[in-house]
């Protein structure tokens, strides 16, 4: 049960990081196609797609929170004492990002400060979430007379630590240049997808390149750790062989579609080896997820409502991309975005 | 100030909440008014409702945005600023809090399709049953979230043995017997501040230009769903006020200053508490109070005094209490006015000290919203969890509340500016007088 509850999380975690970086890596590349001069080139497709899904995105994250607390209550009295800062530089940083956001879509007229602090949040905000990962390893609490004390300067210079914000800036905007290749080939929009190709390929190299760096500052970190990812490398190679698949597509100019789904299966390979290998620690060395797992009935009730929530979330999802992802009308610009 | 971790956590979490349900309030009212509006205009045939529809849908996603944007920051701040409440919680009511976030993700999904797709389908009605799932998610967060507050009210389900919980029941901790009058009251108040939010934007418009066709049809429309919501609004704080005697007695009599147990007591308005308890210049109500607590003049109403000193609820929310109740009958009585009015001034203009009330009553609306949680949350101090556990007890041990403190002050400073400025901005750039022109409704077909 505690495999399930985990699992499920993960899973969301995952979904998360997907669409969130799409949306992340977008509101960066939105902001640099103003700069540069090109925002009419690019901002209808990232517009278009943005528009109807930026507020299911937000649910992943609160979804993963509520669920962690729920299944696991300890997490929330250790993390929730360590998080205090940089979960606060998150929220507001959500805030930020959020409101600008629809103040800058729905609003009447564009500002450039509305669309900086979307694209500047953009990259800010994988930075301090990713913080969450590397607490996670151990290392940065400790307990004196019962009180949870978080080391900040630990954090703050820690190469584990900037490797990993180095890590998730960089697959953000990979993962999201990466989207809008697919999403501009589908839209049959060539100037857009010449940028965004050229975007695609410029951040595929880094993205390994920081994995490579996290794996390194990892087994310097925590050895334990690095351990158990070596036993799991089978998964880590699989990810770089989806990697290479897919920016040889997007390199070749074909197969849009495939390649993403291919960086999808690469993150899903990386993000999964890395949890499975985080397991049974929740937090090294004092949560377990064995130890530390809700009261059987909660358990049952909460995989229970878990079940009953999917039955009306995917039909519901489905058809949110029916009418949006995959109406190609839609995704053309035939029919007005706004409803207007 | 000297650094007291948990008032900062008390501040900071008062300011959030404080903020956010402004926005939670409108995201679930707003989409029934919205619906309500559509609705009217596809059975009439009535383009001008059509329109009222769209443009309040236009103006609602920008404060859906602010609603999701602060609702996530109170999600996280739980466990940032209550990590020992949330381990109890967590174990005892993790389940609605989980069930919250799935009726908000439904909500999410259909309000981006219903957004979406005005124009999209042959059939208007298939649009307007898009906004079903958006209406029932709205209110279904609405519910889950509340059955949680409730919890904290009248904690039950679980067993607290030295800091350790067992035995939990996770449907009788969410139907707890506060559950039933808190929903209620959260939802159906909910519908009324929206409906007299919108309602102000019309007697707004109308005080300007006094013939227009549009907005007179906006304030019926809104009129006629502000009398029903306050009216029920009313019956369920009545309701409240008999569950709060049975099950809190002491949050009710420190809002009506109700020290000595006794027979036939009056509620009393306003006032000054003397050092001895008494008090001066209220305004004395015979036998409402025995009224409100057990539907009879002459029943027993249990004093503050039963209450241990330590155990007992600040009195200043006395001041929240009398606030909210007199708003909320001021509401309703202008409710009763204005739809009265509206039908007896069928073609005349409204007067405009009537328009200029009702412009009054929307952030009237939303005070009595804010004044009725402050009494609701400062009413239960000194606990976190009635009975259990104490505030003090719940909040973070660490050592930055204050910076944050500060930090969420600005931000919300800044968001709560920029939103006024974008939706004035947004409905001055649009006039609707244009936008029935262009759509071709003025001079077409009305009734």
């Amino acid at each position: 049960m505690e495999v399930v509850g985990i699992t499920v999380l993960w899973t969301f975690l995952y979904g998360y990081l997907i669409v969130a970086s799409i949306d992340f890596g977008a509101g960066f590349f939105s902001y640099y196609s103003y700069r540069t001069r090109k925002e009419h080139v690019i901002q209808n497709i990232i517009k278009r797609y943005l528009s109807p899904v930026w507020e299911v995105t937000n649910v992943f994250l609160i979804f993963f929170i509520v669920g962690i607390v729920g299944f696991f209550p300890d997490t929330a009295y250790y993390y929730g004492t360590a998080l205090l800062v940089p979960g606060s530089v998150a929220i507001i940083l959500l805030a930020i990002r959020g409101s600008y956001y629809a103040f800058n879509t729905y609003g009447i007229k564009s500002r450039e400060i509305y669309a900086f602090l979307y694209g500047a949040t953009g990259l800010l905000i994988p930075a301090s979430l990713s913080t969450v990962l590397t607490i996670s390893e151990g290392g940065f609490i400790e307990i004196q007379n019962g009180k949870i004390l978080f080391q900040y300067n630990k954090l703050f210079f820690s190469l584990y630590s900037w490797s990993v914000v180095l890590l998730a800036i960089v697959s953000v905007l990979y993962i999201s240049a990466m989207f809008l290749t697919f999403y501009a080939a589908k839209a049959n929009d060539l100037p857009a997808l010449e940028i965004v190709r050229r975007w695609a390929l410029i951040w595929s190299a880094p993205t390994i390149i920081c994995s490579l760096i996290v794996f390194y500052s990892i087994n310097l970190h925590n050895p334990e750790h690095y351990q158990h990812i070596t036993e799991l490398s089978w998964m880590f190679a699989c990810s770089f062989l989806f990697f290479l698949a897919a920016v040889y597509f997007v390199w070749k100019k074909k197969n849009y579609g495939l390649s993403f789904i291919f960086v999808m299966v690469q993150f899903a390979f990386a993000f999964y080896g890395y949890g499975a290998s985080h397991l049974p620690n929740l937090l090294y060395p004092y949560l377990s997820m064995y130890e530390h797992f809700t009261n059987q009935s909660m358990a049952v009730a909460l995989i229970i409502a878990f079940l009953t929530g999917l039955l009306l979330l995917i039909p519901s999802l489905f058809l949110l991309m029916k009418l949006f992802l995959f109406n190609i009308r839609y995704v053309r610009g035939q029919m007005h975005p706004k409803g207007e | 100030m000297t650094y007291d971790p948990v008032l900062y956590s008390r501040m900071l979490t008062e300011l959030t909440f404080a903020f956010h349900i402004i926005f939670a309030t409108v995201g679930v009212g707003i989409p029934i008014m919205i619906a309500f509006a559509e609705w009217s205009g596809i059975k009439r045939n009535d383009p001008y409702y059509l329109l009222l529809a769209r443009r309040w849908a236009r103006g609602f996603v920008i404060t859906v945005a602010v609603g999701v944007v602060t609702g996530t920051a109170i999600g996280l701040q739980l466990s940032l600023l209550w990590p020992s409440f949330m381990r109890v919680a967590g174990q005892a009511i993790a389940l609605p809090l989980f069930m919250e976030t799935f009726a908000f993700f439904f909500e999410a999904i259909f309000l981006g399709i219903y957004l979406y797709t005005w124009d999209r389908f042959r059939k208007p009605i298939t649009h307007f049953l898009l906004s079903i799932p958006v209406m029932l998610g709205s209110s279904a967060s609405a519910f889950f979230i509340t059955t949680v507050n409730a919890f904290m009210n009248t904690p039950q389900g679980f067993k607290l043995n030295n800091g350790s919980i067992t035995d939990i029941k996770p449907l009788i901790a969410m139907f707890n017997p506060a559950t039933p009058t808190k929903v209620a009251h959260v939802l159906s108040s909910a519908y009324m501040t929206s409906a007299f939010v919108l309602a102000a934007i019309a007697g707004a418009a109308l005080l300007k230009k006094r013939d227009s066709l549009y907005h007179r049809k906006a304030l019926k429309l809104t009129m006629i769903a502000a009398l029903i919501f306050s009216i029920t609004t009313a019956l369920i704080g009545d309701l409240s006020g008999k569950f709060l005697a049975k099950y809190q007695p002491e949050k009710l009599a420190a809002a009506e200053w109700h020290f000595e147990t006794a027979r036939q007591v009056p509620l009393v308005l306003g006032g000054i508490l003397t050092e001895d308890h008494q008090i001066k210049y209220g305004l004395k109500i015979p036998f409402a109070l025995s009224i409100l607590a057990h539907d009879n003049p002459n029943s027993e109403v249990q004093g503050l005094n039963e209450t241990p000193v330590a155990e007992r609820p600040p009195l200043i929310v006395h001041y929240y209490f009398d606030s909210m109740v007199t708003i909320g009958i001021f509401l309703t009585v202008l409710s009763m006015a204005s739809v009265w009015m509206v039908y007896k001034l069928k073609s005349v203009q409204y007067p405009s000290w009537l328009l200029r009330l009702i412009v009054l009553s929307g952030p009237l609306a939303i005070l009595g919203i804010e004044l009725g949680w402050i009494y609701a949350e400062v009413g239960r101090q000194p606990w976190i969890l009635r009975g259990y556990m104490k505030t003090v007890h719940g909040a973070t041990t660490s050592t930055h509340v204050d910076l944050m403190l500060l930090l969420f002050c600005i931000l919300y400073v800044a968001i709560g500016l920029t939103l006024v400025k974008v939706l004035r901005k947004m409905f001055k750039n649009s006039d609707v007088q244009e936008e029935l022109k262009s759509r071709g409704i003025e001079g077409g077909p009305t009734q």
